[in-house]
């Protein structure tokens, strides 16, 4: 896509991220304290309030896999010593530090303050910071949230993150950035991350509609960028938001499809639920392997990695460490699986799905351990057939694009046979 | 007259099927796909042609003749192309022969003289034969084990002059070569030929005449199999073979709703509706193991033909457990298995097992195994898979009625055909 | 006929025990108990005492091994993940498991957390709990959680036992496996201090039966055992001790650890069936049960892949400390393919060892793993290298 293709609020988060990257690169001169976090359980509100810059580390692996850098990143961490069998994601983000930490835009990315491990939804975390001290030798503050096993959080799992947050967050936020907690500050940004969660709900939510004026996984993958990373409770993340719900309500308003690397995507043969994260290696010839065979998605859990706003959560600026315990214990991939489930029946059920797609991803335990199950209990429940496809996130030894088309056709051609199979003659 | 064909691009082998308008099937052609896929399409399709006309010709003169013509006639038919395709061979040899040390030159050309002369005169012979035993479609095995046989007499005979590892290097430089040019079938041509070594009986040639002579029209034509987005067709006239092998199936045996076919690099596990559409399906992992290859190299390392593999293992006893399928291991595995002391069946009983469980968690995770059940592939052909299934099948899901059809290399071509005629009307 | 030692007859019990994947010896007892019910827990670390607080027999489930044949379980699991889920799956799906009314899942890692909702769509019919252990180290924050959770698994159980935990039943109930670690200790230290004289397949063995068996059965006979070697000198044997580090959830095939054993290495300290030896000491008995035994892993848990280190400098000082507290020559890096818990901490735990000048080699097992040619030469290897090293 040439910029002038491109939505503007594509263009708008391009400068965001630039400029992000720039502080970031500066950080060590204008003194700027960086904090290095996870996307699941992110407290980008709290981060902020003491004037720390977030780093991502899943952010910095997904982008150089998309700038084509990841497989050398690996290759020097499997050199290290880590095993092919791990989280590609992990690998890629040793590599990049030991490359000299140059992050996605080109710049480099200063050392961490302190390492925020919000240990939420992924048992890969823990060992990522652990390694990541390893590296920089620098302070590690940890940060429980209990996994949903039973499908809800319960009072004392809540008590228990809130509590973990004002007696050891914050004292080591306030011990790496010399700040005090401000709490009328992180009032104040939270209300910010509340509309722009409303504007991210009815952008997602616009996929109801036929057709759907917006791709809910690949696509998504945009929409959610800034909320999931850096930008939640920024003027500029409310502000991109606002922006993004226009444009996406105008294409609406036109029955227009979203734009794809196969071109605008009007006429939508398949409407698609997903599951779990892509691929980031081959991220746009896989995504145009859907969009060629007139496939949208209109509904994904991997959009909801960094909060599960659509389910009805809201940051709530009346009760900031508590909103900020049940923003971690809703992240997806801390719900336990049949919770997953009911999520994923019922996607498919509010937004007419033709059928929905597991794809599997070899790095990711946390999501992929299971699906099987999940599958066979989707297909029960909705009558749906469902399609299961395997590569990995940031590993391109694991992206086989033959094969996955030739998956991905065979699905579309029984989806397309089934549809018209009774008015065929015999 | 009208008729529908359908080409399977499969990556062992390409096969071809040609229907007429009541659904019957008129002609099959088989090839290796080698890496030319064009190639081979093209040679299955005109095999498939040529057997149409035939089956076509048989017809006629059954009618006119009798049967017991008509079988003369096939064999006779058969000798003809053989006997063009071995002067083919012979051609080439000798072409290589004359790029050879001029000194070696005559006692080459006289042992390849003996050989082939001694091939012509055992194909005359077996085709006197009332009952030749069966033997390999493939022109390759056919003649490249009687080459061998007699090259080793011709080495022996010319007293150390020329050497029997010569004699076969100059076969397997030539096979190649024969094989990858579009064979002249000459389907006139070898019927005329034919006609004279049966005597000409009365009425027989006016019926081969009026056969040879119908016009054969190919309305549709549709494409599958692994190497399908090779094939020169639009995107409409190409399936997935998923398709092709349930509505194969489905033809096969019209009471089929599971289907497991296993071949050279993939293991399909497939459940269809009454129709034939297919309701649910699974493939493989991106690696070959547990699929046709595998058996492939456990018969290279054992220094045996792949079809003596079942045999053998059919008389273990005490099958050995083996854990792995890994394509890659399955030497080394063997080898440990063998320097055990383990007998040979019980390894090969072990093996084939293994294979089966891979096919059985593939038709678990696709929604089990519901009667009928189909089996197609290559290694269908194996007694000892079969076997392992059978016990597998009833120990699992109990009674189930199992199909395996003696054409069941040609399902996906079949279904192929099946979807041109379906599109053809529709 | 002659009788067997009292050491082989106790070796011979535990084998039979440990190899039986219908669990026979915890349904006879079962059966002989009626009313009597069962909770299961995965690896590592599960409170048995509040199973048996509640009157229940619990029953570790630590796979199939190399001796069951995986038929369904491959249907649930992608080939890049590790065997034992798939394995426990295969032991239920074919009923095998029948008998558990509770199945306990510890946080492990992702593979065993997810597996509790695959039991939950699976098997609805029975209680099904995930025990997210507190991570952090030791806080009073992280203790009070735990014993909030050790308080819902108790009540849990306690109706699904029809038996209400009380204060007494959990106190009896600790003291039980305060006996149970004490005896274990013993074992490991007399294996640690006369290594020829305890093979690691029979500890091994006997501790993985002591998981399937009521504990009173354990105990005597591990106590049969410990007398019997006592009793039994053996023959002192020259080889090069080793601490095997990363096999704590998937349990290696019994002949990985034979082998091993023959190649020419003593083991000497190992993380196999970690669980009994989570809790280092005993659990205090005076005062709030439910609280010592939050407290006790909270603040004793011992050091491994699966709970997070809070001291910058535990990950490269633990194999250190782990082989000078054993005596070891050097070190076997064996995890389960892809764990990621061991797997990912290896690195770490390498270069900690490289730094100190700790020998150490690597390598990966699957539970049903049936070739052992490549350990035996790595292993074989790695003891005559050791003993080279040590005559500089």
């Amino acid at each position: 896509m040439s910029d002038q293709d491109k939505d503007r609020s594509m263009l708008l988060q391009k400068e965001m991220l630039a400029e992000h990257y720039r502080r970031l690169e500066a950080a060590p001169e204008t003194r700027e304290p960086v904090v290095y976090t996870f996307v699941p359980g992110n407290l980008t509100e709290l981060i902020r309030s003491f004037g720390a810059l977030p780093v991502l580390p899943e952010i910095n692996a997904l982008q150089s896999a998309m700038r084509g850098k990841s497989q050398g990143y690996i290759a020097a961490a499997e050199k290290g010593g880590h095993s092919e069998d791990v989280c590609s994601y992990v690998k890629c983000d040793i590599g990049m530090a030991r490359a000299g930490n140059v992050g996605p835009t080109g710049t480099r990315l200063p050392k961490p303050d302190l390492l925020l491990l919000s240990y939420t939804g992924c048992y890969t975390f823990m060992k990522w910071f652990e390694l990541l001290r390893e590296e920089y030798r620098c302070p590690t503050v940890f940060l429980q949230v209990p996994y949903e096993g039973d499908g809800s959080q319960t009072p004392a799992m809540r008590a228990y993150v809130a509590r973990q947050i004002r007696e050891t967050l914050i004292p080591a936020l306030e011990k790496a950035t010399g700040r005090r907690y401000d709490e009328d500050r992180l009032k104040e940004s939270l209300a910010r991350s509340r509309a722009a969660e409303d504007d991210l709900v009815a952008v997602l939510q616009s996929a109801r509609k036929t057709p759907s004026p917006i791709d809910a996984y690949f696509g998504a993958v945009y929409y959610v960028g800034p909320i999931f990373s850096a930008f939640r409770g920024t003027e500029e993340g409310l502000a991109y938001y606002r922006a993004l719900r226009e444009e996406v309500e105008q294409r609406a308003a036109r029955a227009e499809g979203p734009a794809t690397p196969a071109g605008r995507l009007d006429a939508q043969k398949y409407r698609l639920v997903v599951e779990g994260p892509p691929n980031w290696t081959h991220f746009r010839e896989f995504w145009r392997m859907f969009a060629e065979e007139g496939a949208v998605v209109v509904a994904s859990t991997y959009s909801k990695v960094g909060g599960t706003y659509d389910l009805g959560f809201r940051h709530d600026p009346a009760d900031p460490l508590g909103t900020l315990a049940d923003y971690c214990s809703g992240c997806y991939t801390n719900r336990s699986l049949p919770a997953r489930v009911e999520m994923l029946e019922r996607y498919c059920r509010e937004y007419s799905a033709d059928g929905f797609l597991v794809h599997s991803v070899k790095s990711c335990n946390s999501f992929s351990a299971g699906q099987l199950t999940m599958l066979r209990e989707v297909e029960r429940r909705t009558g749906l057939p469902g399609a299961f496809i395997e590569s990995d996130l940031v590993d391109a030894r694991y992206f086989s694009a033959a094969n996955l088309k030739n998956r991905l056709e065979s699905y579309f051609q029984m989806l397309e046979a089934r549809r018209t199979g009774a008015a065929v003659p015999a | 007259m009208r008729c529908f064909v359908g080409i399977d691009l499969g990556s062992t082998t390409t096969k071809a099927v040609v229907l007429d308008e009541a659904s019957e099937v008129l002609g099959r052609g088989i090839t290796n796909s080698r890496s030319n896929y064009d190639l081979a399409a093209e040679i299955a399709r005109t095999e498939a042609f040529v057997s149409a006309r035939f089956r076509l010709l048989e017809r006629a003169v059954e009618r006119a003749a009798g049967r017991e013509t008509l079988a003369r006639l096939l064999r006779a038919f058969r000798l003809e192309q053989m006997l063009t395709q071995l002067s083919a061979l012979r051609g080439k040899v000798e072409e290589e022969i004359g790029k050879r040390p001029v000194p070696g030159q005559k006692a080459l050309r006289a042992a390849v003289a003996a050989i082939f002369d001694g091939i012509v005169a055992e194909e005359e012979a077996r085709f006197l034969e009332a009952d030749p035993p069966a033997r390999s479609d493939f022109f390759r095995d056919a003649a490249g084990s009687a080459y061998a046989r007699l090259a080793e007499r011709a080495a022996a005979a010319s007293g150390g002059a020329v050497t029997f590892d010569a004699l076969l290097g100059l076969y397997d430089q030539c096979i190649v070569r024969v094989e990858n040019e579009p064979l002249e079938l000459g389907f006139r041509e070898h019927i005329g030929q034919a006609l004279e070594r049966v005597g000409n009986a009365s009425g027989v040639r006016e019926a081969v005449d009026a056969a040879v002579d119908a016009p054969l029209d190919p309305v549709a034509t549709v494409g599958t199999g692994y190497g399908r987005a090779r094939l020169p067709f639009p995107k409409e006239q190409i399936r997935s073979e998923i398709l092709c092998h349930g509505l194969g199936a489905h033809v096969l045996f019209p009471g089929t709703r599971t289907v497991l076919d296993i071949g050279g690099q993939d293991t399909k596990a497939i459940q269809v509706d009454p129709a034939g559409i297919v309701t649910s399906f699974q493939m493989n992992d991106r690696c070959a193991a547990g699929c046709g290859r595998y058996l492939g190299y456990i018969a290279d390392e054992m220094n045996m033909g792949l079809h003596e593999l079942g045999p053998l293992a059919l008389g273990s006893r005490r099958p050995v457990r083996i854990t792995s399928t890994c394509t890659v291991f399955a030497g080394a595995e063997l080898r440990e298995r063998l320097s055990l002391g383990e007998r040979r069946e019980d390894i090969l009983a072990g093996l084939h097992r293994a294979v089966i469980l891979r096919a059985m968690s593939l038709l678990a995770r696709s929604g089990g195994i519901d009667d009928e059940f189909t089996f197609t592939g290559g290694v269908a052909k194996n007694p000892a898979a079969v076997e392992a299934l059978r016990r597998l099948v009833a120990e699992n899901y109990g009674e189930r009625r199992i199909n395996i059809s003696a054409d069941s290399i040609y399902t996906g071509a079949l279904g192929a055909a099946h979807f041109a005629r379906r599109g053809a009307a529709a | 006929m002659t009788e067997p030692s009292p050491r082989a007859a106790v070796v011979d019990w535990a084998a039979q025990i440990a190899e039986d994947l219908d669990f026979a010896a915890a349904r006879a007892h079962l059966a002989e108990n009626p009313g009597r019910k069962a909770a299961g827990y995965l690896p590592v670390y599960a409170p048995r005492e509040i199973v048996r607080a509640a009157g229940m027999l619990p029953v570790g489930v630590h796979g199939g091994g190399d001796r069951l044949e995986i038929i369904r379980g491959d249907a649930f699991y992608q080939s890049y993940i590790c065997h034992l889920p798939r394995s426990v799956i295969e032991l239920a799906q074919s009923g095998r498991l029948d008998f558990l009314s509770a199945v306990l899942f510890p946080a492990t890692c992702d593979v065993i957390r997810n597996l509790s909702g695959t039991w939950q769509l699976v098997s609805p019919e029975v209680y099904v709990r995930y025990l997210d252990l507190p991570q952090g180290g030791a806080s009073e924050l992280a203790a009070e959680f735990w014993k909030e959770e050790l308080g819902v698994l108790a009540a849990d159980l306690g109706r699904i036992a029809g038996r209400a935990v009380t204060g007494d039943s959990l106190r009896e109930a600790i003291a039980a496996y305060n006996a149970v670690r004490s005896l274990i200790r013993e074992l490991y230290r007399v294996r640690r201090e006369t290594p020829w004289r305890v093979p690691s397949e029979e500890l091994y063995l006997l501790l993985r039966a002591g998981e399937t068996v009521p504990l009173e059965a354990f105990v005597e006979r591990a106590r049969a055992y410990l007398a019997a070697v006592e009793a039994d000198a053996g023959r002192v044997r020259d080889k090069a001790r080793v601490v095997v580090v990363g096999a704590f959830c998937e349990p290696p095939p019994i002949g990985l650890i034979k082998t091993v054993e023959r190649a020419g290495c003593s083991i000497v300290d190992d993380d196999f069936l970690l669980g009994n030896r989570m809790i280092d000491g005993d659990v205090p008995l005076d005062g709030d049960p439910l609280g010592a035994l939050a407290r006790a892993f909270v603040g004793r848990a011992v050091r491994n892949s699966t709970l997070y280190e809070a001291d910058p400098e535990g990950k490269r000082r633990l194999i250190g400390e782990r082989v000078a507290a054993a005596r070891a020559d050097g070190v076997i890096f064996a995890s389960a393919s892809f764990c990621d818990p061991a797997l990912l901490d290896r690195p770490m735990l390498r270069a900690g060892a490289e730094a100190a000048c700790i020998p150490c080699i690597a390598f990966q097992f699957a539970e049903n793993t049936g070739q052992f040619q490549q350990f035996r030469e790595q292993a074989g290897t790695f003891a005559d290298a050791i003993k080279l090293w040590g005559g500089e």
